[in-house]
């Protein structure tokens, strides 16, 4: 299905949060997830279910002031 | 020192971690801060937040996640959420920007996402103006901690409003407060203690100097000075002279 990923069209074979973030690559990385602007938290991806068009956020640490 | 949310800081200093020349001058300006905080931010992944998680790990100092950047109540609240799950902490410096030239906070988003979070287990550390009726509602809201400006982030100017700042300070003298943004010279972080704030939160200032490491070090002087000078009862200024060597005794010449 097409989903946006922080911002960019991109397409995953995989039905669940959690899956599409092993696709991805983030399966092991520290990040946050938002969906269609709502927090998940991680213990939740597994059973959050992804539809065409969601926007997915995965926010990382970086710096701030 | 007055503790933040149950943590006594070693030092009222709190470090940004952005705009370094490289992250090695990063660890180095921090070190020679001897800051007790730094604050960190939520961005889309490309790469390189892994390493920097290492690197802020390294720094063994608290963590405070803010939401810079954040123009609305809800965005400010689902960035907190994700913030306390990646950074494993109820601190959150919470902005919420009004306006995109002065950077000033949006004060009705602010206490809305003060309240949200404060009733959701957050500590929340509010990026405020010296506005005395916005910091009631806010301690109302449930924020124990307040974070006035100086000046608009990364301007340098310091104190910019110290008649305000002074009525703030004595408007609630049991509250925490830590003067957050606008710094831009170890001066003002001096005065912002003498004046009688906890600490002091500045970035650009030190990121941004030709030598942020010495600038670091300044810094760290500035504010172990502010605070033995305000732990030490200053005079107040007087309009008049007043001779300091005794009058009584001297010579008819």
């Amino acid at each position: 299905m097409k989903i946006e990923v922080n911002g960019e069209a991109r397409d995953v074979t995989g039905t669940t949060l959690a899956e599409a973030l092993a696709e991805l690559g983030w399966a092991e990385a520290r990040v946050a997830t938002a969906l269609n602007g709502d927090f998940v938290p991680k213990a939740a991806r597994g059973e959050t279910a992804l539809k065409d068009g969601d926007r997915l956020e995965v926010l990382a640490p970086m710096q701030g002031g | 020192m007055r503790d933040f949310y149950g943590v006594t800081l070693d030092t009222p200093l709190m470090l940004g971690t952005a705009q370094y020349p490289s992250p090695a001058v990063l660890e180095s300006a921090f070190r020679d801060s001897r800051a007790s905080v730094a604050t960190v931010s939520l961005r889309r992944e490309g790469g390189q937040g892994q390493a920097f998680w290492d690197i802020i790990r390294g720094l063994g100092v608290h963590i405070l996640p803010n939401t810079a950047g954040c123009h609305s109540a809800r965005e400010a609240i689902t960035t907190a959420q994700m913030a306390r799950e990646l950074f494993e902490t109820n601190w959150i410096k919470l902005e919420v920007i009004g306006h995109a030239d002065t950077l000033q906070p949006d004060p009705f988003g602010l206490l809305d996402a003060t309240e949200a979070l404060a009733a959701d287990g957050f500590e929340v550390f509010p990026y405020t103006t010296e506005d005395q009726v916005l910091a009631a509602r806010l301690l109302d809201a449930g924020a124990r901690v307040l974070m006035p400006w100086g000046a608009p982030i990364g301007s340098g100017l310091g104190l910019n409003n110290r008649y305000g700042l002074r009525m703030l300070r004595a408007a609630f003298p049991d509250v925490p407060m830590v003067i957050d943004a606008g710094l831009g010279l170890p001066s003002h972080a001096a005065d912002a203690l003498e004046m009688g704030f906890d600490a002091v939160l500045l970035n650009t200032a030190v990121a941004q100097a030709g030598d942020p490491v010495a600038m670091a070090r300044a810094f760290a002087l500035a504010v172990q000075a502010g605070a033995l000078a305000r732990a030490a009862d200053p005079m107040g200024p007087r309009d008049m002279a007043q001779p300091s060597t005794p009058v009584l005794g001297k010579a008819w010449l």
